[in-house]
């Protein structure tokens, strides 16, 4: 029997806000612990939440990139269980009424554009940070109160590679509206799955399994597809899927119980009677529409219109915000937006691969590696010498003129001196010459590649082309 | 000194025929002659007391404009934050609490001046009719120590009966200021939901609690309000309601006025010399020329099944945070994080807080929430439209205050349903979240009885104008405890 | 409905709180009781009434997001039973 995943994903964003959901401490990341808390985010006796306008705003602006429906009345509600770093022993968050609902994002698959939906968004606050050392746990509420957008999915999406793609746009969403940085590393995108299989061409679902702890893209990927394997296995062995919470273990590289159903909790959700009703009127959502940056598939539609950009490039330039800024301010100084592209497509995000860096880190600027493709152009270097001079650039941010200059890159295009060269070389390799009287033509790209060898990659290429055929005929 | 009212003592300071000084330590005289018999403080900041009448003195002297508050003894009942003092909410959770902020009142009573002399007992965190469930020690009735003082505000209410407070602040979430006004012979107002802040107040159901003044007048009353009640940016839940000056509804004629009488008020139950005062009291308003009309509010009998539903749901979940963490008492020898919540707040909390946080525990839980708790939010609403329609036609609704006389201490502590049954005349109006007063309306066999008035949103100085009206007619509020 | 110890049981767990046989047996006593009152809720028809979450209706008590000055680390651990190096401490939690 073949089987197919269902997978959904629970993504929690911290929002951009200067300052916590329901008091006026700040978000700044890294303070000494306990320095960001006051009454309200250490929830003291007689402590009140007040709710952060901006983080309202936020969350819509989030619900209408993911083109979500915004609920106009909505309130807050309480979720009760006891851990050491919630305060309260209740979290103040979102239940029956969610802010938004009913969204989707776009992944590209090879057989087309596929939407995966997003059942709700709802705003709520994050709990501190519990330290689990030898000796006891020590919690810092510092984040206690950051303020969350959790995002569920519907459970739409059929494979790991999917799950990864549906992030990866996610990411890009909430990184271009300003809604959240999405550092993972500071905890301020954390993802959830829950997985389940069930045979291919089925419609209901099987029991799922609920998989935390994935702390990179990546990790998800790798766990969701840990999680397929195991549950089909499980299947195959005539085993039961118990409905459960599994975290992944990175080093392990498996899914661990972490709790059964049986030990679930009983969050006793109600309305936060400290609240009150949210309202939201047209005029606050057409503000926020009106606000809204050019988002990643427009964004690339334009790249592929305007530029004339393969579906697949402009779909990695839009990829992140930050990527198509790069891409963009290359433009803008003056690049041809094809060969801004297949530079930045190219060695600028391989380099950048090769070291485990990040558009973020790059010391090229812009307009540099716009003036690169300029040298190239206008015929003062050859593309081969391009690679060399970007290297360089790539160390040391330096300009490309300088570069070229202080090394001596400059492109011989002086036909005498190249005509010199080839003649050197054929003399040197009769074989070849022999050759392409006997009708080899293959003969004359090794002449070629000698000759470029031998001008250490400075001799104009189509030159080469030119007199290497030239001299060729006449021996 | 201390059988004088508020403004009886603000006219001696103006007259500079006592100072503010003078006033404090004979309030701390008072208390150490009578409060070992009352036990109406958990903790007296003697201290700093003096400090504030001593700066308000010379205020004075320099000719500085003071409050009408302006060094006058207050308390505070101890489930509400004053910076630097215990809030212990009478519980040995929270003995050694020591609040690091100000609640909203407090800070609004210190920007007027006001001396405050020390925490009040109460039951523990609010819960209970008698104040017999305070961890620390019962308070006594001033008018006769065997007896209760009526609860939960039990100690402020004793504490400005026996003349050991000019006035005092307290909480009222079922009925926690008007019944124990009542048991005690003095005034207590339930302001509208929201009128004042509850920034402080130590939550037992957020959507009921209300902070409130106990004072020995109508017009003191009226003092007090106009100094807590506004709006508060620290409060979701707080009105922004403009604040009136609330003593213009002073000396007020009430001719034509539309009083209401519930009939399910005088209903079985009611004690019957009760009822013959309450019913004294219509004929008091009547002949002051007020229009008394017989009205129904059929679904008042459900009011305190909603009661017990909702304040106990959430009460579940505001105490939750006392779990032995970041304050409050902690257990010794546990095994664990889970085994150190369990036995803090096993040890930690009292019998009738425990079977609260059970009741709303139960009535949140999976399979029984909407049975229960959406069902009683659901018939609040049906509570709430029928207060709104009476309004429509009566200006004030009158009623007992409680069905009882102050009970003698023990007699209903070991029957929770019948303890229950003491709110039931208050209950139904915090449902509702309009605004209520008791006042001193007679005697039986020397035990005072209350007189409830109920009106309409934000109507506080309705209520004050019928009740000062009454006041000015009967003299009941001059009657004092012999203590 | 009718509360059995074994629901007491499961509702003292949620609520973090421990009983003794005879306790668990008073809660269960005073627990029916009280829900058994509670019963003529059943009786009210509140069909298409919409639930009231406080006494009436208030919409959007917002805050704009200022930074307000934090307490300091001292106030805020002053009352904790066991703190160190400026964090609140417990038993160690095993997650």
């Amino acid at each position: 029997m073949e089987f197919e995943a269902v997978i959904g994903l629970e993504v929690h964003a911290e929002l951009s806000t200067k300052t916590k959901i329901y008091c006026g401490c700040t978000t700044e990341f890294g303070g000494e612990q306990n320095t960001h808390c006051c009454p309200v985010c250490m929830g003291l006796p007689g402590a009140l939440p007040v709710l952060n306008k901006e983080v309202v705003s936020y969350a819509i602006k989030a619900g209408l990139a993911l083109n979500c429906e915004i609920n106009k009345e909505t309130y807050m509600a309480r979720k009760n269980y006891f851990y050491p770093d919630c305060p309260k022993n209740y979290q103040i968050t979102q239940d029956e009424t969610p802010l938004c609902s009913n969204g989707y994002i776009e992944i590209a698959l090879e057989d087309g554009v596929k939407k995966v939906g997003i059942h709700r968004i709802h705003i709520e606050e994050d709990a501190g940070k519990a330290l689990h050392r030898e000796d006891g746990t020590y919690v810092d509420f510092n984040r206690s109160g950051v303020p969350l957008i959790e995002i569920v999915s519907k459970p739409d999406m059929r494979s790991a590679q999917e799950a990864k793609m549906y992030l990866e746009n996610l990411k890009a969403i909430l990184q271009y509206t300003e809604v959240s940085d999405c550092k993972m590393e500071e905890g301020s995108l954390r993802c959830d799955a829950n997985v389940s299989i069930r045979p291919k061409g089925t419609s209901e679902f099987g029991v799922k399994t609920e998989i935390k702890n994935m702390n990179s893209f990546k990790a998800v990927e790798k766990a969701i597809e840990f999680e397929i394997k195991r549950q089909i296995e499980a299947i195959k062995n005539g085993e039961k899927i118990v409905q459960e919470t599994r975290r992944w273990d990175e080093v392990k590289g498996e899914t661990i119980v972490m709790r059964s159903k049986e030990e679930a909790h009983d969050y006793r959700y109600f309305p936060e009677p400290d609240m009150v009703y949210l309202e939201v009127d047209d005029k606050w959502i057409e503000n926020i529409k009106a606000s809204l940056p050019e988002l990643p598939e427009m964004k690339k539609a334009r790249y592929i219109n305007e530029y004339g950009l393969p579906d697949y490039d402009a779909g990695i330039l839009t990829s992140s915000k930050a990527l198509a800024g790069y891409f963009e301010e290359t433009v803008a100084k003056g690049a041809n937006p094809k060969d801004a592209s297949n530079w930045i497509m190219g060695e600028v995000l391989r380099t950048l691969n090769d070291r485990e860096m990040t558009i973020e880190d790059i010391k090229v600027k812009p307009e540099d590696l716009a003036k690169l493709i300029e040298l190239i152009n206008n015929g003062t270097i050859t593309g081969t010498i391009a690679k060399k001079v970007f290297k360089d650039m790539f160390e040391t941010g330096d300009n490309p003129e300088k570069i070229v200059k202080e090394k001596g890159m400059v492109q011989i295009s002086d036909e005498n001196a190249i005509r010199d060269i080839v003649n050197k070389v054929l003399d040197e390799n009769p074989q070849s010459v022999e050759d392409f009287k006997n009708g080899k033509t293959k003969a004359m790209g090794f002449v070629v590649g000698q000759v470029m060898k031998a001008s250490k990659g400075k001799a104009n290429p189509q030159l080469v082309n030119k007199l290497v055929e030239e001299e060729l005929q006449k021996r | 000194m201390h059988t004088k009212t508020l403004h009886e003592v603000k006219e001696l300071i103006n007259k500079k025929e006592i100072s503010c000084v003078e006033l404090t330590k004979s309030t701390f005289d008072r208390i150490s002659k009578v409060d070992d018999k009352i036990g109406a403080y958990l903790q007296l900041d003697e201290e700093g007391a003096l400090k504030k009448a001593r700066e308000v003195d010379e205020k004075i002297q320099r000719g500085e404009e003071t409050s009408f508050l302006a060094g006058i003894p207050m308390a505070i009942k101890d489930n509400i934050c004053v910076e630097g003092l215990k809030t212990t909410c009478a519980s040995k959770i929270l003995e050694n609490f020591v609040a690091p902020y100000d609640a909203h009142v407090t800070k609004k009573l210190k920007e007027n001046d006001a001396v405050i002399i020390g925490k009040l007992n109460m039951d523990e965190f609010a819960m209970g009719s008698s104040s017999e469930n305070s961890a620390f020690k019962k308070v006594k009735n001033p008018f006769d120590l065997e007896r209760v003082p009526g609860g939960s505000s039990g100690g402020s209410a004793a504490a400005v009966a026996a003349g050991e407070a000019y006035y005092t602040l307290g909480s009222d979430t079922g009925g926690s200021i008007r019944q124990p006004a009542s048991l005690c012979g003095v005034v207590g107002l339930k302001p509208t939901y929201g009128r004042i802040s509850r920034y402080g107040l130590v939550a037992f159901a957020s959507s009921l609690d209300q902070i409130g003044p106990f004072t020995k007048d109508v017009e003191d009353c009226a003092h007090v309000l106009n100094v807590i009640a506004g709006h508060d940016s620290m409060d979701s839940t707080s009105a922004k309601v403009e604040v009136e000056d609330y003593t213009k509804y002073l000396n007020q004629d009430i001719k034509g006025m539309k009083i209401g009488i519930p009939k399910e008020y005088f209903a079985e139950g009611l004690n019957p010399e009760i009822r013959g005062i309450i019913e004294n009291g219509i004929e008091v308003l009547k002949k002051l020329g007020a229009e008394i009309k017989e009205i129904s509010l059929p679904m008042s009998k459900y009011a305190l099944a909603v009661y017990y539903i909702l304040a106990s749901s959430e009460a579940s979940s505001n105490l939750a945070r006392f779990d032995g963490i970041r304050y409050g008492f902690r257990a010794e020898d546990f095994e664990d994080v889970v085994d150190l919540y369990v036995k803090s707040r096993s040890q930690g909390f009292g019998d009738e807080v425990k079977r609260r946080i059970m009741l709303g525990t139960y009535a949140l839980s999976a399979g029984y929430y909407d049975a229960y708790y959406k069902k009683a939010l659901k018939v609040r609403t049906l509570i709430i439209q029928e207060y709104k329609k009476a309004f429509e036609e009566v200006d004030v609704i009158l009623t007992p205050t409680s069905p009882t006389v102050a009970f003698k201490l023990g007699e209903k502590s070991n029957n929770p349903l019948e303890m229950y049954l003491s709110d039931i005349y208050t209950v139904p109006i915090n449902i509702a979240g309009v605004p209520a007063i008791s006042i001193p309306a007679g005697f039986v066999d020397g035990l005072p009885v209350g007189m409830q008035l109920i009106g309409d949103y934000f109507k506080e100085g309705t209520l004050l104008k019928v009740s000062h009206a009454f006041e000015r007619e009967t003299e009941f509020t001059k009657v004092k405890p012999s203590i | 409905m009718s509360v059995t110890i074994k629901d007491v049981e499961y509702v003292a767990k949620l609520a973090r709180l421990e009983f003794n046989e005879e306790e668990k047996q008073k809660f269960t006593e005073e627990l029916n009781n009280i829900l058994g009152y509670v019963e003529m809720l059943q009786e009210v028809d509140t069909d298409g009434v919409e639930i009231s979450i406080g006494a009436y209706r208030v919409v959007n008590a917002l805050r704009e997001d200022e930074v307000k000055p934090s307490f300091d680390r001292e106030k805020m651990l002053q009352n904790a039973p066991d703190s160190q190096d400026g964090y609140v401490k417990v038993p160690k939690v095993i997650e």
